[in-house]
């Protein structure tokens, strides 16, 4: 029986979930223009999977948005006139969005390189909305700091300067450090409840703990760091019963997101997601190696330094492939890996054949599905993750 | 084509004996190619689109697409990269019947298409050989930076050129280099004039289904070499004198005449069906008078020309102007451009499956493109080469409706939409 402090935490615990799942559900951004009513003339910018320097929009006072497609809750349709149907789902519903008016609260967007589809919607975006702010961010593929760092360097410096401009602020190196402070005290707060899932899993659901970073990608980053902090408080200490699910590592999500549903069949099925590529962009740099000097190199330097790996980002070290996705496996003592990628997602999809490859070289078992944001019949899928699951459990191996 | 013929299987001949004659290999991508760096060493390089497109013609790229599904790779994914890879698991047998040496050094020119990456980190699991990665930044905003050729200079200034020093054991010899740039330019001022004769009425070139014939020499292993000045200054002259006696373009089934439908096309060829495609619009008299495709390898026409005074700078502004490494702003301002230029009547959109660079985003390009010039534009999709995204029936029935509602504008609307 919980204690009356227990039934509290749970409480909180519940609330904050409640908060969470209000934002994921919410297309009409409606944190965003909340925060921006409460901070006049300040800029809010958006920003594409897989990874932008946050750090640079907010030293430029503005809040940057992730945006990750509307998932299962929009009906495409000017998406749909702008794609064939053998491109991936993610950009037609963040062309939706655009042109229903529910990104209007932003005032710009950047386009990371993570795919050709990406690449052309910065071109799409251009020719919808001429007036707005554009940028496509070509984060280098050369990981040489006199190479790559010096151009990255320089995109970072204009990316900073162009984004201060539009928003009237004046560019300098404390606001810039004292913002990636705040990402630093926010990877931080994610790490541990990264931990927590690798460690207690039955804590946290891991469709809870996907809300929980979600919101990272609406709320101010103070803001949410509090709130991923105020929910492991709660969830460490709430009642929670030890179950003996397949521990699995999810790899291939990295840009456009499986639809909740999934999680939470994936959960039913028996399998405990222990460790993920759902928001690559909150984990992304890890710890900083330098805390000094100029902070623009300090973000660069981090960027090349990165070791983790995703289908958008070249590995030089062909026998460094599929590194991290093991080092994934390993450190989560996870008993499997679920290749999940969106349909016609090329990063992921051409991918998954090397991967697999490491997978069976170290002994791991492994299982792949394709999914769309909006995918709405999960039976299959729930029958395909829970014989993975009974497979692991009880033959240890697939 | 009998010179280009010969050019090709001397080329496939030196690939054969590239062991014995000690000659290194490179395996490398049509869009950012870098033919002068690699013939200043002495590499012999191979385009594994090429053999993929090859293989499509030949008809035999179904069978290696099948072998590479079997092997794991999605049916979603990029046909090139799925026959290539069939093609190897299957011998990696050539389009002249001899078997591919295998490459001493994959050059990752990552020009205007992610898939580049992905398909060469497959082929280094396979081979287990060096990959030299170049990453050439794309023009997002439609203009080429200072800072984006300086990324590329030093790309191959500092890794490039001492990876092909270290592999084929000779010192760069920029001099070398830049006679064999001299030498491309000559060849490309050529053919610019050859693409540019469709403005000519009636145009003596198929800009499209001839076009990938002519480009061929300069986009692949040959710019830069006498050959590929020979071949072009013969092709202009042959243009030239079909120019002068009034006639159409050549296809397969002789030469076209009495041309009726002037059209810009955006994207590639479907290589499986070729000679049905083209057969399709020739038997409307419909000829292609510009296209986009034959700007992947370089987008001559704008301007460019490789500068013998600047090596490394000019590779680099090369490698970033192909056509695929522009934003789709920049493409709408070519192809409408292209339809008041060579005054066309139409322009066609061939969206491929396997090619997303190319083709996400040809949509608000196509709606675009109409609201610019006021020409009505068309919209097919087909595939590189999957001939299970080959629709014959489909395609043809798109095409014809097309050309009926062509015939039935009336030539003031045309006249019209096409004034400066």
């Amino acid at each position: 029986m919980s204690s009356p402090a227990t039934a509290v935490l749970d409480a909180d615990a519940k609330a904050i979930l409640a908060r969470c799942e209000e934002l994921y559900e919410d297309l009409e951004l409606s944190a965003v223009k909340a925060w921006k009513a409460a901070h006049p003339g300040a800029l809010a910018i958006g920003y594409l999977p897989t990874y932008v320097p946050r750090e640079i929009l907010h030293a430029a006072g503005c809040l940057p948005v992730g945006v990750l497609g509307a998932g299962e809750q929009l009906e495409i349709v000017k998406g749909d006139a702008c794609f064939q149907s053998y491109i991936c789902h993610f950009p037609r519903s963040v062309i939706e969005l655009g042109l229903s008016g529910r990104l209007d609260a932003l005032d710009g967007m950047i386009f990371p390189s993570t795919c050709d589809v990406i690449r052309n919607l910065s071109g799409i975006w251009k020719l919808s909305f001429p007036g707005k702010f554009a940028r496509y961010l070509d984060v280098p593929q050369n990981f040489d700091p006199r190479i790559g760092g010096r151009f990255y360097r320089r995109l970072l410096d204009e990316l900073y300067r162009d984004l201060c401009r539009l928003s009237g602020r004046e560019p300098g190196a404390e606001t810039l450090w004292a913002s990636i402070a705040a990402y630093d005290e926010n990877r931080r707060a994610v790490r541990e409840l990264y931990e927590l899932r690798r460690e207690e899993p039955w804590r946290v659901r891991a469709s809870e703990a996907y809300l929980v970073l979600r919101a990272g990608m609406q709320l101010d980053v103070h803001e949410h760091t509090e709130l991923v902090r105020s929910f492991l408080q709660a969830v460490r200490e709430r009642p929670a019963r030890a179950v003996d699910d397949a521990r699995v590592v999810l790899c291939g999500a990295f840009c456009e997101q499986p639809p909740l549903g999934l999680i939470r069949t994936l959960e039913r099925a028996g399998c405990e997601v222990v460790d993920d590529d759902y928001m690559l962009v909150l984990r992304w740099l890890g710890e900083l190696p330098r805390r000094d000097g100029d902070p623009l190199d300090a973000l660069s330097d981090a960027y090349l330094a990165y070791t983790g790996e995703t289908a958008s980002r070249y590995v030089p070290d062909g026998t460094a492939k599929g590194e991290r996705l093991v080092q994934a496996v390993r450190k989560s003592r996870a008993e499997g890996v679920i290749f999940a990628a969106p349909s016609f997602c090329d990063p992921a999809l051409l991918d998954r054949p090397m991967l697999q490859a490491v997978c069976d070289r170290e002994g791991i078992a492994h299982t792949a599905l394709k999914y769309a944001e909006n995918t709405g019949q999960m039976q299959p899928i729930r029958e395909q993750a829970g014989t993975f699951a009974d497979a692991i459990k009880l033959w240890g191996d697939v | 084509m009998l010179r280009q013929k010969d050019m090709i299987a001397e080329h496939f001949r030196e690939l054969a004996r590239a062991k014995e004659s000690g000659r290194k290999v490179v395996y490398t991508f049509v869009p950012g190619n870098l033919t002068e760096l690699l013939l200043a060493f002495d590499c012999l390089p191979v385009h594994p689109e090429i053999n993929a497109l090859q293989s499509g013609m030949r008809k035999l790229s179904g069978e290696y697409i099948a072998e590479a599904e079997r092997h794991g790779h999605s049916e979603d994914v990029c046909t090139y990269v799925k026959c290539d890879i069939g093609m190897l698991l299957k011998g990696n047998i050539g389009p002249t019947g001899e078997k591919l040496p295998e490459p001493d050094l994959l050059l990752l020119s990552y020009t205007g298409c992610f898939t580049f990456m992905k398909w060469f980190e497959l082929l280094r699991e396979r081979y287990k050989c060096p990959v030299a990665m170049l990453h050439v930044p794309y023009q997002a905003d439609g203009t080429l930076e200072p800072s984006m050729i300086e990324y590329v200079v030093e790309q191959l200034r500092r890794e490039l050129i001492p990876k092909l020093e270290q592999i084929t054991g000779k010192r760069y010899d920029e001099g070398r280099l830049a006679g064999f740039l001299a030498a491309s330019a000559r060849a490309e001022e050529d053919l610019v004039w050859v693409l540019e004769s469709a403005k000519h009425r009636p145009s003596p070139i198929d800009a499209y289904f001839g076009g990938v014939y002519y480009i061929g020499p300069l986009f692949t292993a040959f710019r830069g070499t006498q050959a590929a000045i020979e071949y072009y200054r013969e092709l202009r002259e042959e243009v030239a004198e079909r120019m002068r006696r009034g006639l159409g373009p050549v296809t397969p089934e002789g030469e076209l005449e009495d041309e009726r439908f002037r059209l810009v096309v955006e994207g590639p060829p479907n290589w499986t069906h070729f000679r049905e495609f083209w057969k399709m619009f020739y038997d409307e008299r419909a000829v292609v008078v510009a296209s986009t495709y034959t700007k992947v390898g370089g987008t001559y026409d704008r301007g460019f020309r490789h500068d013998p005074n600047r090596p490394l700078e000019t590779l680099a502004e090369y490698c970033l102007g192909c056509y695929t490494n522009l934003n789709l702003p920049s493409r709408v301002e070519m192809i409408a451009r292209y339809v008041k230029e060579y005054a066309a009547d139409g322009f066609l959109v061939n969206s491929v499956k396997s090619c997303n660079s190319f083709s996400a985003g040809q949509l608000p390009m196509l709606r675009r493109i109409e609201e610019l010039t006021g020409v009505p534009g068309a919209f097919i999709e087909t595939d590189l080469v999957d001939p299970r995204y080959f629709s014959a029936a489909n395609v043809k029935n798109r095409l014809e409706s097309y050309f009926q509602m062509l015939a039935q504008r009336a030539p003031a609307a045309r006249a019209e939409a096409l004034a400066p």
